[in-house]
């Protein structure tokens, strides 16, 4: 008796497996986000998104009867971690391509290893000088910073206010705002007036602010995540500053109005789609995109998708079509990615070459102000 | 350089400092009565802020209340935290003691961050925020609140340990825990007292300056460091010098920032630190005693 | 002495071979950071452990290390060989420089300069965004090669690692057991007494500082060659702290306790990745039960749990 139970156990598996060696093995995909640590902000819609994404394409049957099978792995916002990671995701997990990860620095630490594994890798940052100049294996999904800062210049150029202050908080993201910041203002005949830093993890920045009153600026430019900006802004009101105040992209999502109140009204910042998509016309290519991660995103997790979260929809479903043009593995992704035209993704349209592998235009971004504690589009 | 200027650097330095002496009473409470420097000092600080965000939104509590039940829920944090973590200690060596505070750091952060989530979080202010104009310079009322609040927590501190019993007993450990369990002083109690004092501190701390910098998990690991800080300068007195050295820290930062370089601003204010202490290595207000051998 | 070195060979070979068990997969490169953290809570041990100062800012002459490596190969064009010990020496010099005044101080006074220190020198990296890159981090570092071998893979650069690594551990067996290990002992149970049996406790204190800095710094350039990338975070005051905690957990006074602690450290957030965002609470919880449970670090802990196990009733008692 028992050991029919045992024979029928064993069939039972033996079937099962067999099962499992007739459908096609999926395609397995590396993610490095910082979930945790000081990026987490970052880390966690992304994760968060690649997760919802990667799974309802499995839903749907996967690519051409080929499933995908995410691998993810937390880096803290450690380079060093990031490194060791996307290591073992390459050495033990064998992934044919590698989304992430989240930080400039960290997207920096990771690239060596990528380049030398031969991995495609996409990664979820700003900074520009990820894809500039080219590197073979890495694309990017995030808008570079040299877009924001461009849209930023353009308004102030066009409104003739050329000396402005900039304060920018002391991580990767800030220094890389910084350095565009700096770089680009000859470009659009702007003066810095003032050249002011804050710490990521400050409380109070009226001093930094009240030398900015003191100088000549017709305009305030800050660059940092939350919650810095809210502080700053908060700061501005309190001050009884006047100067119209420009953040980052790093803040366009509801929390920083939420967090900054009263204080974030008028606040202009260039911003992804995603904030907008509602007041976009409908003949926008990307619109269609960005309503369905919205609302699946809000099913998913019950808060508003953001366009963080945006940078991984697009790095999923840019795999996605590398997949479906035939690539399932490492160099045939990398040549597919190549090839893609006219994606119209969460942060923009993405066209990709073999001399441009962040692919996006001036276009990926829009300029918002703060309006009733809402987004509008400063035309 | 306009006199304006200078004041709004000041008054903004004192506002900030004013947090950092409370967060460092807490540490030298904790350090007279026990020995221990308690890395999760920090902690309670964030867990003040959170707690009132809690009590606000989720039990729907008004402000009022929703401050006293935080503070409550903090002590008793405290409470468990000395009972749990270090009361158990078998090896209480100072350095044993400062680990298991860095772990129950961690382990307190790691609750919050999945209590609360990663996201910043903001709290109303007490009373408004319609700036107020001193000279050239702008505060919040918050900013009165907060000096204010540190005004009234010294001064019951100043009476607690001076004119009551346990106040009395708790300073006779700090001076000599063998003698004082000699003469009938419950040391261990005063041991879990001193950690229920600072953690509420601490927790004070945190919600009054949430208002202004919002809240987070993390929020503790900095404002902890400068608390810290601040009780060293003080030479680790519960008292008045610790308040002087957490707005001395304030001053010089806001200073730094405004005057010389905002990157610079920690730098500059830990360098000022560093000759005061090569210049006096008993402290900034400690008289040079003299060691037992 | 003998028995001493029986114990390191046994401990080398053990090194030399445990990569046979891997074959190169992800978890070289874990053993990789062992090495290197390994060398780090040694040199932190011999200023803790053997002489009793503290330092909350060992992680800066690690950067100093490894960022001094970086910015002579790569701005410069120094091959990592002259990079690495011009390094080691100007960090030693400063590590001298400062000990002089820093040693002076006592207790948490101590504590507290050398965390200053340690954040001074990472805002010095944020800041001078010329020379290291600020914030984003210094990448293109060149590995190190050495005759017709470039060490860029895991497997090579764990050799290179445990190589210094094991010179590392030799020659801090050797010290502790030499005169100078006996004075640094006397130093630490006290001071007043050491002077008086004739230890210039002063210059034995900056001096050990100093050799404890140049460990650090060497291990920085190790880490900057091997990373190929460095940046600021990796050198902050969380890391200064981690390092005291491999120091304690491993066990004070004791070499091998700090490669137990820089082990256990270092590969615990690997096997606890699988509790995902449970992993950082575990990890606090784990830090203070060990405490609790193994005072005397990993080192004493050990045997004293094998002596408990298998022997009820004899080691039981004391602990």
């Amino acid at each position: 008796m028992n050991c029919r139970v045992i024979s029928f156990l064993f069939a039972a598996a033996a079937l099962l497996l067999s099962a499992d060696v007739f459908a096609a093995a999926p395609i397995k995909i590396g993610a490095l986000f910082a979930v945790t640590g000081p990026a987490a902000f970052l880390g966690e819609p992304e994760r968060n998104t690649a997760k919802m994404v990667v799974d309802e394409i499995n839903r749907a049957g996967g690519i051409k009867g080929r499933k995908l099978e995410l691998v993810s792995y937390d880096t803290a916002g450690d380079a060093t971690k990031a490194v060791q990671l996307a290591t073992k995701l390459i050495k033990d997990d064998k992934v044919v391509a590698i989304i992430g990860p989240s930080t400039t620095g960290e997207t920096m630490a990771v690239i060596p290893v990528a380049e030398k594994e031969q991995v495609p890798l996409i990664s979820c940052s700003a900074g520009s000088k990820i894809t500039d100049p080219l590197k073979k294996w890495i694309f990017k999904t995030a808008q570079n910073d040299s877009l924001a800062v461009g849209r930023i210049y353009e308004y102030l150029q066009k409104n003739r206010q050329t000396n402005v202050a900039i304060l920018t908080v002391s991580d990767g993201f800030g220094a890389s705002g910084r350095e565009q910041l700096k770089a680009q203002s000859a470009k659009f005949g702007i003066k810095i007036v003032s050249d002011d830093t804050y710490g990521p993890k400050d409380t109070d920045m009226t001093a930094q602010l009240t030398k900015i009153r003191g100088s000549q600026a017709q305009a305030i430019i800050c660059w940092g995540t939350n919650p810095g900006p809210a502080v700053i802004a908060k700061n501005v009101r309190q001050l009884g500053i006047k100067t119209p105040l420009f953040m980052s992209h790093g803040v366009s999502s509801k929390k920083f109005i939420e967090l900054a109140g009263e204080a974030a009204e008028g606040v202009k910042l260039p911003s992804g789609k995603v904030v907008v998509a509602d007041l976009l016309p409908g003949s926008d290519p990307q619109k269609k995109s960005l309503l369905a991660f919205i609302k699946d995103y809000q099913n998913h997790y019950k808060t508003e998708g953001d366009h963080f979260g945006g940078h991984a929809w697009d790095a999923v479903m840019l795999i996605k079509a590398a997949v479906e043009k035939g690539a399932d593995s490492s160099s045939a992704m990398r040549d597919n990615l190549e090839k893609i035209r006219g994606f119209a993704g969460i942060g923009g349209t993405f066209s990709y070459s073999a001399k441009d592998h962040a692919g996006l235009g001036k276009d990926a971004f829009v300029l918002v102000e703060v309006r009733n504690k809402d987004w509008v589009i400063v035309k | 350089m306009q006199f304006d200027q200078l004041l709004q650097y000041t008054l903004s330095g004192l506002s900030t400092g004013a947090i950092y002496a409370l967060i460092g009473i807490g540490f030298s409470i904790i350090y007279n009565a026990t020995g221990i420097i308690n890395f999760a000092q920090g902690e309670f600080v964030m867990l003040g802020g959170l707690l009132t965000l809690s009590c606000l939104d989720l039990l729907k509590l008004p402000l009022w209340a929703a401050i006293p039940c935080a503070v409550a829920v903090s002590t008793v944090a405290g409470l468990l935290f000395e009972r749990l973590a270090i009361r158990p200690l078998r090896q209480p060596t100072p350095i044993n003691l400062v680990i298991i505070t860095i772990g129950g750091s961690i382990l307190i952060r790691g609750l919050a961050m999945l209590i609360w989530g990663k996201d910043t979080h903001s709290i109303p202010p007490f009373s408004g925020d319609e700036p107020i104009a001193i000279g050239g310079a702008t505060i919040l009322p918050q900013h009165l609140w907060i000096l204010a609040i540190t005004l009234v927590i010294i001064a019951i501190n100043k009476i607690y340990f001076y004119h009551t019993i346990s106040g009395k007993a708790m300073r006779a450990c700090a001076y000599n825990r063998r003698a004082a369990g000699l003469v009938g002083i419950d040391v261990r109690r005063m041991v879990l007292f001193s950690f229920m004092i600072s953690s509420a501190l601490g927790a004070v701390a945190g919600i009054i300056v949430a208002p202004l910098t919002m809240t987070a998990y993390d929020v503790g690991v900095m404002l902890g460091l400068k608390g810290f800080c601040a009780a060293i300068i003080g030479g680790m007195s519960s008292g008045i010098a610790t308040v002087v050295g957490g707005l001395l820290l304030g001053v010089l930062e806001s200073l730094g920032a405004g005057l010389i370089s905002s990157g610079y601003k920690d730098a500059i204010a830990f360098i000022i630190l560093l000759l005061i202490l090569f210049i006096r290595p008993q402290g900034l207000f400690g008289k040079a005693d003299s060691e037992r051998v | 002495m003998k028995r001493e070195l029986l114990k390191f060979a046994a401990f080398a070979v053990f090194v030399l071979l445990l990569p046979l068990l891997f074959q190169g997969g992800y978890l070289m490169n874990v053993l990789v950071f062992v090495g290197i953290n390994t060398m780090l809570a040694i040199a932190l041990n011999l200023l803790l452990g053997y002489a009793g100062q503290i330092s909350l800012g060992h992680a800066g002459f690690f950067g100093l290390g490894a960022y001094l490596s970086g910015i002579l190969t790569v701005s410069y064009g120094w091959n990592p060989w002259q990079a690495m010990p011009v390094a080691a020496l100007a960090v030693g010099c400063l590590a001298g420089l400062i000990g002089f005044p820093i040693l002076k101080l006592k207790g948490h006074y101590l504590a507290m300069a050398t965390l200053g220190l340690g954040i001074i020198i990472y805002i010095v990296f944020n800041e001078t965004i010329d020379l290291t890159g600020g914030p984003s981090g210094l990448s293109g570092i060149p590995n190190i090669a050495l005759g017709g071998v470039t060490f860029d893979t895991d497997v090579k650069n764990y050799y290179l690692i445990w190589g210094f690594t094991l010179a590392v551990v030799l020659f801090s067996i050797n010290l502790a057991n030499s005169r100078v290990g006996r004075a640094l002992r006397a130093v630490h149970d006290s001071e007043v007494a050491a002077r008086v049996v004739g230890v210039n406790a002063r210059i034995l204190k900056v001096q050990i500082f100093t050799l404890s800095a140049v460990i650090s710094s060497l291990a920085g350039s190790l880490y900057a060659h091997t990373m190929t990338f460095v940046s600021p975070a990796s050198f902050g005051f969380n890391f200064s702290i981690e390092l005291l905690t491999m120091v304690v957990i491993g066990g004070l006074g004791s070499v091998y306790g700090s490669f137990l602690g820089a082990a256990l450290l270092t590969l615990l957030p690997e096997f606890l990745r699988a509790a995902h965002d449970y992993d950082i609470i575990i990890y606090g919880g784990l830090l203070m039960l060990m405490v609790m449970f193994m005072p005397g670090g990993l080192v004493r802990g050990i045997p004293a749990l094998f002596r408990k196990l298998f022997k009820p009733g004899g080691g039981a008692g004391h602990a």
